[in-house]
């Protein structure tokens, strides 16, 4: 791990220079005291409590390419199968951490869907005034992402747009000699009243093993209405270090989906601020994990204001040596009456080889709430398979019509068709069975 | 909002001191004070070199700081290790126990005459670091009980303590573990033979009565095969401005069919309403269950202004269960982080706990709690409730449930929640005429009648007027 530490903080100074003109903006400043952050701080350990069951040392003792070529014989019908679809998205396209522009289709049109270098350059005065301002610089991770920030996707809706298409951020590393590590950085702000979906992918197009810690952080105004979905279904040799942490103004509803189906190592931070009165978070996560995949959902709630609410829903299901980890913090501030925080977290787990790690937890400084909490661990009801079994469902299919049942809580409110579709496929295909679910 | 406020503002009936004459030990810890300890209490050799152990242990650990607590750390040399009232030789009868001690527990509410007792209670009684008495010591032993204090059992039953001592907390268990184990100077020692049903509850009551001092002690219960035990323990220190340390550990063994019982009525001095002085509780329980074995937990805690307790339970054998019980109640500046760790090790072991946190002031009361099923522990099962009931708007509650599985028979639920004390429910009973206040205690009883339910009858009695005690003015 110090290892790899060490490189990046040389690597730090090669990139410092290719930076040119951008040197002297505010946003360099950040760069400049997120390294020595992470310089202090290095990477998480077992130690730390946020990181107790998630150990990412054999994941960093391994040398991964900083830099990288840019890749351009990838072609749109090789990888069609990742995208909703071919036309009816914006599309923000990396290869290897460089913008794909021959893969895109961004506009500038009512509101911009582009990426975050060109926003540094055309866009200063939203970068000034928003990025870095929402994400943890103070988490050493989020602080490494920080210091390497130049490119990932950029959204910018102005006040009263609704966004006719979803937005389609999709993240590709491609084989290379060498093991890649990857740093995008996403800002979306949304404006009052404003509506979007978005619909995030990390893809591993290799064997190679691939490392993302990525950072995204989104503000949605006033009355803004937001729907984040992540995908995660990547390679056997691929690991996410994903942080989202959202700020939400007065009735703004932002809604995430976080979809772990794939993927070595998988830790999603998500943490909302709500800061203003009226605002509503909702948190739903599906976990299906076989192998020796992990997935570590993080999930933090700050009620700042008085007068929100807070839904979390997350359910895992765990065959062979798979592990998963929640932990769910839900933090009321004093003077934050009036909150209603709710957390639920179900665990099936299929061999005795998969093992769960759950901490929901509470932190609690105002009177006045409704704040629960409520956390399952079990098996298949035997009753229910033996009902299915009985009229001749094989037993196979009879456990996966179960699993999906069990999962459906957390995929209803899914708005855009195409996702449900593509989900409900990959859940089957996940369950290794030929059932069309309908939700 | 007045009432609330004044139901909070009782105050603690306890704190007064009482003048005994002491031997005390000179302040500090070093290996000639753990050495003198070991002499006072005319130890065998083997028993000297275990605590000098566990003191070496201790010197290369640090304080533990993950508990949602804040305090100043005591300094350990500032301590006194030792402090005992001056005795006479032997106490055999009453009249040899110092009267000004005998006046003590007269005013606490226990009697040490066993003639005067009406009910069924044995007590052993622990001021500050010794043990001056233990009732009904003759009569149980024509059952095979063994009742003593832990001083004695060392010297009388050696074997015992020294097959036992150590086996469920182990010495370099934690920091407060093994400072105990250096420096513990008395507590209580029990067995039970096999297939003994004890006729009579077991207690023991530990009384802080001199300043400066620490209070370690450590509490022993062995109940064989097929035996059953219940077992009480009361607490409670003079008014002081200083913080006092109250390190303990307590170790049951269930062996197999055994079944043992312990509550617990917490209530050290809390400090006064400022925060200032109170008892820093920072004690390690714990019990292993053999095959078919039982312990059950119950404890009130209503004391201590720094509290960092976690009675667990250690399910080894098959079919073995472990429950826990608990009414947190934390007022003013008090702080509380206790909870209970269930590790299911054996088949078909099961686990139940239940936990009633009432936070008032601007005291702080957190849950934390460990539930783990090892790969082995095929169809175990647990269920967990952990409520929070807040008054007043200054204070903090939290949950910190840890849940490890390792088996997929394992059947674990959790809940938890946390709110105040429904408005409906006070204006239902203001309706009828009821006044506010008891409408309060009246919903707060009904609260934590799950846990109070659980406790010996007279313990029963006992809590319930405690608990409207504490929250005396603190409704709002």
């Amino acid at each position: 791990m110090d290892q790899f530490k060490d490189k990046l903080l040389s690597s730090f100074i090669v990139f410092e220079n290719q930076l040119n003109g951008q040197k002297n903006k505010p946003f360099h400043q950040l760069r400049r005291s997120a390294i020595d952050t992470f310089e202090t701080k290095g990477f998480p350990t077992v130690r730390d409590e946020e990181w107790k069951y998630t150990n990412l040392k054999p994941l960093f003792k391994k040398d991964y390419n900083v830099f990288h070529s840019s890749e351009e014989s990838l072609e749109f019908r090789d990888i069609r199968r990742y995208f909703l679809s071919e036309s009816d998205t914006y599309k923000i396209v990396f290869i290897n951490g460089f913008f794909a522009s021959w893969l895109s289709s961004t506009t500038h049109q009512n509101y911009d869907v582009c990426t975050f270098s060109s926003a540094l350059e055309k866009y200063q005065d939203i970068i000034d005034e928003y990025a870095g301002t929402i994400a943890r610089n103070e988490d050493s991770l989020t602080a490494l992402n920080t210091s390497f920030a130049r490119e990932g996707a950029f959204i910018h809706i102005p006040d009263g747009k609704v966004v006719d298409r979803p937005i389609e951020i999709i993240f590709f590393t491609t084989d290379g000699d060498n093991n890649t590590f990857i740093q995008p950085r996403n800002l979306v702000v949304v404006g009052q009243n404003s509506q979007c979906n978005i619909v995030e992918r990390h893809q591993s197009l290799g064997n190679q093993h691939t490392v993302s810690n990525c950072v995204t952080e989104v503000l949605a105004k006033k009355g803004a209405q937001v729907t984040y979905h992540k995908i995660q279904n990547d390679a056997p040799n691929a690991s996410l270090i994903d942080s989202t942490t959202v700020k939400q103004e007065k009735d703004s509803t932002v809604t995430l989906h976080t979809f772990s189906f794939g993927g070595k190592l998988t830790r999603n931070n998500l943490e909302f601020d709500l800061v203003e009165p009226g605002a509503q978070a909702n948190l739903y996560g599906i976990s299906i994990l076989n192998d020796y995949q992990l997935v570590d959902n993080h999930t933090v709630v700050n009620h700042i204001s008085p007068h929100c609410e807070s839904n979390e829903l997350y359910k895992g299901i765990f065959d062979d040596h798979a592990r998963g980890v929640f932990n769910g913090k839900v933090h009321v501030f004093p003077h934050a009456q009036k909150t209603n925080a709710f957390q639920e977290n179900n665990n099936l787990l299929l061999t005795d080889t998969a093992s769960i790690d759950t901490k929901p937890q509470l932190e609690i400084y105002a009177d006045d709430v409704k704040c629960s909490h409520g956390c399952t661990i079990g098996q298949l009801d035997e009753d229910a398979l033996f009902y299915l079994r009985q009229r001749g469902i094989p037993h196979k299919e009879a456990q996966a019509l179960l699993m999906f049942a069990f999962t459906t809580d957390a995929l209803r409110g899914l708005k855009i068709g195409e996702l449900k579709n593509k989900l409900n496929r990959l859940i089957a295909r996940k369950l290794s069975v030929n059932i069309d679910f309908d939700l | 909002m007045d009432i609330l406020d004044k139901v909070t503002r009782s105050d603690y009936k306890y704190g007064f001191y009482t003048k005994v004459d002491s031997d005390r030990a000179p302040k500090g810890l070093n290996e000639d004070i753990i050495r003198m300890i070991s002499a006072k209490k005319q130890e065998p050799e083997w028993m000297l070199e275990w605590r000098l152990e566990a003191f070496e242990q201790w010197k290369k650990m640090t304080e533990p700081e993950w508990a949602h607590v804040k305090y100043k750390k005591p300094n350990y040399q500032d301590i006194t290790y030792y402090s005992a009232p001056k005795k006479k030789k032997s106490l055999d009868s009453l009249d040899e126990v110092d009267p000004e001690l005998l006046k003590t527990f007269e005013k606490l509410g226990i009697s040490l005459d066993e003639q005067k007792r009406l009910s069924g209670v044995a007590v052993d009684v622990v001021v500050d670091s010794v043990s001056v008495k233990t009732t009904f010591r003759k009569k149980l032993a024509e059952m095979g009980i063994i009742f003593c204090s832990i001083s004695d059992a060392i010297r009388e039953y050696p074997e015992m303590v020294k097959k036992y001592i150590g086996t469920v907390v182990p010495r370099g268990d934690n920091f407060f573990a093994a400072l105990n184990s250096a420096v513990f100077t008395d507590g209580s020692f029990c067995y039970i033979p096999k297939g003994v049903r004890c006729p009579m509850e077991l207690s023991t009551y530990f009384r802080i009565n001199e300043a400066g001092t620490g209070q370690f002690e450590r509490t022993l219960l062995i109940a064989d095969e097929g035996s059953y035990v219940s077992y009480l323990e009361g607490c409670t220190a003079p008014m002081r401005d200083e913080n006092q340390l109250h390190a303990a550990v307590v170790e049951l063994i269930a062996l197999d069919n055994a079944e043992i019982k312990y509550s617990t009525v917490q209530n050290w001095y809390p400090g006064d309403k400022e925060g200032v002085g109170g008892v820093f509780n920072f004690v390690t329980k714990r019990g292993i269950c053999e095959r078919n074995a039982k312990i059950s937990w119950t404890q009130v805690e209503t004391g201590s202004a720094v509290t960092w307790k976690y009675p667990s339970c250690i399910l080894k054998g098959d079919n073995s269960i472990g429950e826990f019980y608990s009414v947190a109640v934390t007022n003013n500046y008090q702080q509380a982080d206790t909870g209970t760790k269930m590790i299911h090790l054996g088949r078909n072991t099961k686990s139940t706990i239940i936990s009633k946190g009432i936070c008032a002031g601007k005291s702080e009361g957190s849950y934390r709690g460990l539930v783990k099923i090892g790969p082995r522990a095929q169809n175990a099962r647990n269920f967990s409730q952990c409520d929070s009931l807040l008054m007043g708007d200054a204070c903090g509650s939290h949950t910190f449930p840890y849940i490890e599985i390792k088996n997929k028979s394992a059947k674990v639920e959790h809940e938890a929640t946390t709110s105040k004390i429904g408005e409906d429910q006070l204006f239902y009973c203001n309706q009828r005429g009821i006044p506010t206040e008891e409408a309060i205690a009246l919903i707060v009883n009904g609260y934590c009648k799950d846990v109070l339910n659980q406790l010996p009858m007279e313990f029963a009695v006992e809590a319930q007027k405690l608990l409207e005690v504490s929250l005396e003015g603190s409704v709002g």
